[in-house]
């Protein structure tokens, strides 16, 4: 079928992600060593028994990376799951009724886009406190206007065409349309946003912990790693370089899978 | 015996109140047995607004006492210029807007429409067979193996092979679309239509077919048109009567070989000899 049409970015990306999402998924069960165990082996480069090297503790990094970066993919994954399921309800609330409703939802929207993201993720933070689900919560709201904005073009473009005029003629109710009729037809706006989404939540996190508001101990991420390795950078440079790496290929592999889909839906077109 | 399901699916199949259905009014008895009417449009006048900041907005009238009648079995053409009203016509039959003035009294179930373009009538997320089954889901009324029945019944109805089911509307030619258009009106068994230039879309050829398999249509499922269209010499072919239509007025009508014969409006004149 064509539908399922791949190409090379997206076999590329698929490939990548899957790979790194295989390994964290693995570091949940197994760690070559305990990430949070000290010992004696201290600053030591990478070499085959430490893959990354260890930091100042003796702490194994490839075990710690393993680990905090299963934190970061949990807070990226709900992140925008919360972001372009709410976004995609006001989008498709906005761009199918219209209206006075679209104006008020659209002005708010306006203005939660005008903050800059990580500015508004702190005060959301600053009022709830810091921790993983905080961070969940405020950069949750914080991507919502992005994707009330994307599908509500791509709701509102589908209002007037014949084969919705068509639903509402032969009784379906207002939320089938949306839901069955017209949600299917906003994936291809939907889906490249939700990976570009992905990395922006990614590289969020980690600005947001590295200064100090984001997972608190004994959670560890992506960004509190970094600010840790941040202060052995001169004794331990593999540190930060093999946190950075990899979230590098993480952002890497979905943004090819994000190229790939919107390669595939010129293609359709 | 489907033809009895039918006859009673007439008169289970209520007349929703949806979005603005409410000027739609149903006549108290099941009338097409003793009535031969299926449809009479009285005076009515309507237009749109331009949404206002505060308030409802300017009105724009587009249509200036409407009235005519449609009977059962009839093929009735609307012809005029692109801009004289004929859409705002249609979509008050169907209950999408609601005339300022007025009476729009409908003997039959919910009528359904036949649009111009075959490319975006059909959804282009899901298959032929979804389309085709999606309006007896939302009636509600049948399960699933008499959905898909009424479905490959409906689409011998309209002469195309079963494989076209499984496919999607862009694997389609646009007259294939149309017909899968027409089958996804006609899949609740409406008896009235309204088919805005249903073919004004597509070749030549597959235009006769098309206007072939409307007239088929109407025999065998015995059912009433109001056939919007520009093109004067297809309503010639198709129509048994014609309204034209000139600023939102119905400036003449009567059957087709009276107006095309001897038009008494300066208007129908200057159209037919256009259509020349």
């Amino acid at each position: 079928m064509k539908k399922y049409k791949l190409n090379g970015y997206l076999v590329a990306g698929i490939i990548l992600t899957g790979i790194i999402i295989l390994w964290i998924i693995a570091g949940r069960f197994y760690t070559p060593y305990n990430p949070t165990k000290m010992s004696s082996a201290k600053l030591q480069g990478p070499s085959l028994a430490h893959l990354f090297g260890t930091d100042k503790f003796g702490r194994d990094i490839f075990s710690r990376v393993m680990q905090g970066s299963g934190t970061t993919l949990v807070i990226a994954v709900l992140t925008i799951l919360i972001g372009s399921v709410c976004g995609t309800i006001v989008g498709a609330m906005t761009g199918y009724f219209g209206g006075m409703l679209d104006e008020v939802l659209m002005r708010i929207n306006d203005a939660l886009t005008a903050f800059p993201s990580i500015l508004l993720a702190l005060v959301i933070i600053s009022i709830l406190g810091p921790g993983k689900q905080n961070v969940i919560i405020a950069l949750g709201i914080v991507f919502i206007p992005s994707y009330a904005r994307v599908t509500r073009t791509a709701f509102a473009s589908q209002r007037e065409v014949n084969y919705i005029t068509s639903a509402r003629l032969m009784g379906a109710s207002s939320s089938r349309i949306l839901l069955v009729h017209m949600l299917p037809n906003t994936l291809h706006v939907l889906l490249p946003a939700m990976t570009i989404g992905f990395n922006n939540a990614v590289l969020a996190e980690a600005s947001m912990s590295f200064l100090g508001i984001g997972v608190t101990p004994p959670d560890v991420s992506m960004g509190y790693m970094l600010s840790e390795a941040q202060g052995m950078f001169k004794s331990a440079p593999w540190y930060a370089l093999s946190v950075g790496m990899v979230i590098a290929l993480l952002v890497f592999g979905v943004g090819l899978i994000g190229e790939g889909l919107q390669r595939r839906n010129k293609e359709v077109d | 015996m489907n033809d009895n399901v039918d006859r009673i699916d007439d008169i289970v199949e209520s007349i929703a109140p949806v979005l603005g259905m409410e000027s739609i009014e149903k006549a108290a008895e099941p009338p097409e047995v003793q009535h031969p009417l299926v449809l009479e449009v009285k005076h009515v006048n309507g237009g749109y607004r331009t949404p206002g900041l505060i308030g409802r907005g300017k009105y724009h009238q587009v249509l200036f006492d409407v009235d005519f009648n449609i009977r059962h079995g009839e093929i009735m053409g609307l012809v005029g210029e692109s801009g004289t009203g004929k859409s705002t016509l249609a979509k008050m039959i169907l209950g999408m807007e609601k005339p300022e003035q007025g009476q729009i009294i409908h003997y039959t179930k919910r009528p359904q429409i036949i649009f111009q373009d075959p490319y975006s009538s059909l959804n282009p997320a899901y298959s032929v067979e979804w389309s085709l089954e999606e309006p007896l889901r939302v009636f509600g009324k049948y399960d699933e193996p008499e959905r898909k029945r009424r479905v490959r019944e409906m689409l011998a109805r309209v002469e195309l092979p079963e494989e076209c089911l499984y496919a999607k509307p862009s694997e389609l030619s646009g007259g294939q679309r149309q017909r899968v258009s027409i089958a996804a009106a006609l899949i609740r068994r409406p008896r009235f239509i309204i088919a805005d230039e249903p073919v004004s879309a597509l070749d030549v050829t597959i235009q006769a077919q098309i206007l072939q398999l409307l007239r088929d249509l109407r025999e065998e499922l015995d059912l009433s048109y109001l056939f919007i269209s520009h093109d004067l010499n297809v309503v010639y072919q198709l129509c048994d009567r014609v309204l034209v239509m000139k600023k939102g007025r119905i400036v003449e009508q009567g059957t087709v070989d009276e107006v095309y014969d001897h038009p008494k409006e300066e208007y129908t004149k200057q159209l037919l000899a256009a259509a020349q």
